[in-house]
């Protein structure tokens, strides 16, 4: 059992929650993330460990809620309690010092993103941080990422807060000025986000590394649930990634397995159809 | 009670195992096997000829003390059995329903040469189940010793040497990986066979002895086997064989393409087939393909068959006779309707434009000459490709070890398929670590461990003798 310290909601369905959980607090690096399972019957959902605190033994998770099971988790209560969190998982970030790095995150996926930016810039990589979301109140952590982040950049679908557009037309110029062409470009998002941004990298020979999410359900490479395909290998995500080289990734066959379940109903009734 | 002679004996046919319906069980997820009433299994064990040379206590990988136990039965004294057994076996509920009978005790009977072998596996479940319902527990002794063991994992292996460990006068603590306990009992294999008020009431037991077990620690992430070695004075490592194998042909990550370790762990562990609108989701096919022949097959082609299946289908490279499967899993299977593709092998996994599998592709086979291990190795028949539909197939190929844990440990000698090296007394190449079950032998059986797991507690009471325990117990 683990009990949820605090639980604030930072943005339009996405809550940062401090978790109390000294074993992860302690073994926990940038890049990782844990299982975690509200209650007995509650599915395992994998989550990334935002932060760390290995003195007060607590772990900070953002979770935007976005369906069954990370609505019910964000209802928790402080004083409540979560039944399961295991952790931590996946290769840590292999902080390297770069140099000049640009940090792309999208939507729920800047969260995954914090720990990483966190992580080089404290190894010495000088930042610039593109942050996109669908208006201003979707834009998330700006402050959080500025602090150490040289430049932070903001964009919007709408408009409503910095540029409009997507992160891609910031990253784009960064890209082309000789000045500010990143050494390496780390992108965490909705897959077409990740895709995109590898694809206009690509042409440059700028190292990306993405950040993978498919389902997952034990995190330690026991069912092979969450297999993607790397650079035309097999590879496990939760034990292998879950960051990869973005320029190797099979985007198409991820987003397809991540919708696997939202589509049961309509493959079992084509199978009919095929067989009719 | 009266001596029964030998001819007497003779003449007693073998017991019928009570089941359900098969129709009706290849739609629910209760037990198959209804378990024996007390007279059937007094006159089962009343079959046995208590042979001086006792056969069937060798093919027993644990040498279960066979005869002494069905005398015991034979006369109606079933705590008197339940002792006897519990001596040799910590899970005789377990075994008694899981052993691969045919070929370790019962494969050796005596009478099994001339007619039918003593049910053996049938009345160790029947005296365990009896057992459970009418003896105590065992409490912890009163005499600790004051030193503290680490158990890593709670597969067979984990809970056999738990419990000696305690039974042995020392502090236990159980880190399993997963929310839940029993490795392969919970996740792997299903309620039908085995249900899992067992593995509940065992873990029970365990408790009652004073054992300590804490989920949601993964050794080699959560903690080190170094961080645990500094705070215990031994360790027994026993975290299974958990990474599974792909056929690695194309079409392989096609949506509705499971492991078997995915597709039973969703089932069973999970609870995908309880209905729960909040728990785990699994893709119930109409037409499921398994691949594989073993026991891990059949679980899931006969799960498949109760998630509402209409066509579940095996397809194996061999022959029926070359499965590896326990000889009453395919029986089974067969009545419950289960359609075996035999000789056939998978070229292709075929998907529709959605990414969903829609057949799979064959190629069927002949046996030829006899491999290594024995068995006519199957040759690919030229031309004979040919599809088959299916909405969900599923690979239960075998698994094998699992890094996670050894990765983080270069001092732990592993031989070259990543197992850990172990000896005769479960000693690994740390001292005070022991390691057995399925990360040494690769996967094996659940007896296999549990007789790793009692082997490797008396080692490690064996080593801790005159040694001084590294943290005195705290009074709590
Ligand atoms: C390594 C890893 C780290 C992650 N870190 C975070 C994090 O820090 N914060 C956070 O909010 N989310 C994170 N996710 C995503 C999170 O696990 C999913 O959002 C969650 O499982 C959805 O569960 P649900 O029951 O709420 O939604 P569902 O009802 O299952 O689905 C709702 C929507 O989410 C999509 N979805 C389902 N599962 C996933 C998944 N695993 N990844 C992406 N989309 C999914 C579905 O396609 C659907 O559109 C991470 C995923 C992975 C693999
Ligand atoms: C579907 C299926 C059906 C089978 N049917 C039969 C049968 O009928 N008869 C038979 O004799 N055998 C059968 N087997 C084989 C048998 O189940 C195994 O040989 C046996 O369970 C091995 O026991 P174990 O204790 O070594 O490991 P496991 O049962 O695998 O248990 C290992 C435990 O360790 C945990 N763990 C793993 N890594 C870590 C870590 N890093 N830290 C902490 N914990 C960890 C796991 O979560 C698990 O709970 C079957 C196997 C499967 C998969
Ligand atoms: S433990 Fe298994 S092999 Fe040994 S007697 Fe029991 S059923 Fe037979
Ligand atoms: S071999 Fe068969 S008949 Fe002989 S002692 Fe063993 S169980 Fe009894
Ligand atoms: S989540 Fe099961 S292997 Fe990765």
């Amino acid at each position: 059992m683990f009990k949820v310290i605090s639980n604030e909601e930072i943005a339009p369905q996405l809550h940062r929650m401090v978790i109390e959980a000294p074993r992860i607090a302690k073994a926990r690096k940038p890049g990782q993330f844990a299982i975690v399972r509200l209650k007995p019957g509650a599915e395992r959902i994998p989550l990334t460990i935002a932060d760390d605190d290995p003195e007060a033994g607590t772990i900070t998770l953002i979770i935007q809620a976005v369906g069954y099971s990370t609505k019910e988790i964000v209802a928790t209560q402080p004083g409540e309690f979560i039944q399961n969190i295991a952790g931590p998982l996946g290769k840590p970030t292999d902080i390297e010092v770069w140099g000049k790095v640009v940090c792309v995150g999208g939507g729920a996926g800047t969260a995954v993103l914090f720990p990483l930016a966190k992580g080089l810039a404290q190894a010495g990589n000088e930042l610039t941080t593109i942050i996109g979301g669908r208006s201003e109140k979707y834009v998330i952590l700006f402050d959080e990422l500025s602090a150490f982040s040289k430049q932070t950049i903001a964009t919007t679908e709408d408009g409503s807060l910095g540029e409009k557009g997507f992160v891609t037309g910031p990253l784009k110029r960064l890209l082309d000025d000789p000045a500010t062409k990143p050494d390496a470009v780390y992108a965490v998002g909705p897959v077409p986000m990740m895709r995109a941004v590898s694809d206009m990298t690509r042409p440059y020979g700028v190292k990306t590394i993405v950040s993978l999410n498919p389902i997952m359900i034990d995190g330690t490479g026991m069912c092979g649930g969450c297999r993607v395909t790397v650079g035309g290998k097999v590879q496990f995500a939760c034990v292998d990634g879950p960051e990869f080289d973005g320029h190797d990734v099979d985007y198409a066959e991820l987003a397809a397995r991540q919708n696997a379940y939202q589509e049961l109903d309509e493959h079992g009734c084509r199978l009919d159809a095929a067989l009719a | 009670m009266a001596e029964i002679s030998v001819k007497e004996k003779m003449a007693i046919e073998r017991t019928k195992m009570p089941e359900q319906d098969a129709l009706e069980r290849s739609r629910n997820f209760k037990e198959v096997n209804l378990g024996l009433p007390l007279e059937w299994a007094v006159r089962e064990a009343q079959r046995c000829l208590a042979c001086k040379k006792r056969p069937c206590v060798d093919g027993c990988p644990v040498n279960v003390h066979i005869p002494e136990f069905l005398a015991k039965l034979a006369d109606g004294d079933v705590a008197g059995a339940a002792q006897i057994l519990r001596v040799d076996n910590a899970l005789p509920a377990t075994t008694g329903r899981v052993c691969p009978q045919e070929y370790q005790c019962e494969g050796q009977c005596l009478r099994g040469k001339k007619g039918q072998s003593v049910a053996i596996g049938w009345l160790e479940r029947f005296v365990a189940d009896w057992a459970a319902q009418n003896l105590a527990p065992d409490k912890a002794p009163a005499a600790q010793t004051g030193f503290r063991v680490a158990v890593i994992g709670s597969g067979p292996g984990g809970l056999t040497a738990a419990g000696e460990l305690a039974r042995a006068g020392h502090k236990v603590r159980v880190f399993e990986a997963l929310h839940d306990t029993g490795g392969v009992l919970r996740y792997g294999i299903p309620e039908f066979r085995l249900p899992k008020r067992i593995v509940d009431q065992e873990v029970q037991n365990l408790r009652e002895l004073g054992v300590e077990i804490e989920t949601d620690v993964i050794v080699g992430r959560t903690l080190t086997l170094s961080e645990i070695r500094e705070e215990y004075d031994a360790v027994f490592v026993a975290n299974g064989a958990g990474l599974p194998m792909f056929l690695h042909v194309p079409g392989e990550n096609l949506k509705g393409v499971y492991s078997a370790n995915e597709y039973l762990t969703r089932a069973n562990l999970m609870g995908a087939w309880m209905d729960d609108p909040c728990g785990t989701p699994i893709a119930r096919g109409k037409r499921v393909v398994v691949f594989g022949g073993g026991n891990v097959a059949m679980d899931s082609v006969r799960t498949a068959k109760r998630l509402g299946a209409d066509a579940a289908i095996i397809a194996y490279r061999r022959g029926k006779d070359e499965m590896p499967a326990r000889k009453e899993e395919v029986k089974h299977a067969e009545e419950e309707g289960i359609e075996f593709h035999l000789l056939v092998a998978p070229l292709e996994i075929l998907g529709d434009e959605k990414g969903w599998v829609r057949a799979v592709k064959l190629q069927k086979m002949e046996l030829g000459e006899p491999d290594a291990s024995g068995r006519r190795r199957p040759v690919a028949v030229e031309g004979s490709e040919f599809e088959l539909a299916c909405d969900v197939a599923v690979v239960a190929l075998g698994t094998t070890a699992n890094p996670l844990l050894t990765a983080a440990e270069p001092d732990l000698k592993l031989d070259k398929w990543g197992n850990i090296l172990a000896d005769e007394n479960q000693s690994t190449s740390i001292p005070g670590v022991f390691a057995g079950g399925d990360i040494v032998r690769g996967g094996a059986t659940v007896i296999l461990a549990m007789g790793d797991g009692k082997c490797a507690a008396q080692s490690i009471s064996e080593f801790l003798k005159g040694k001084t325990p590294k943290a005195p117990e705290k009074a709590a």
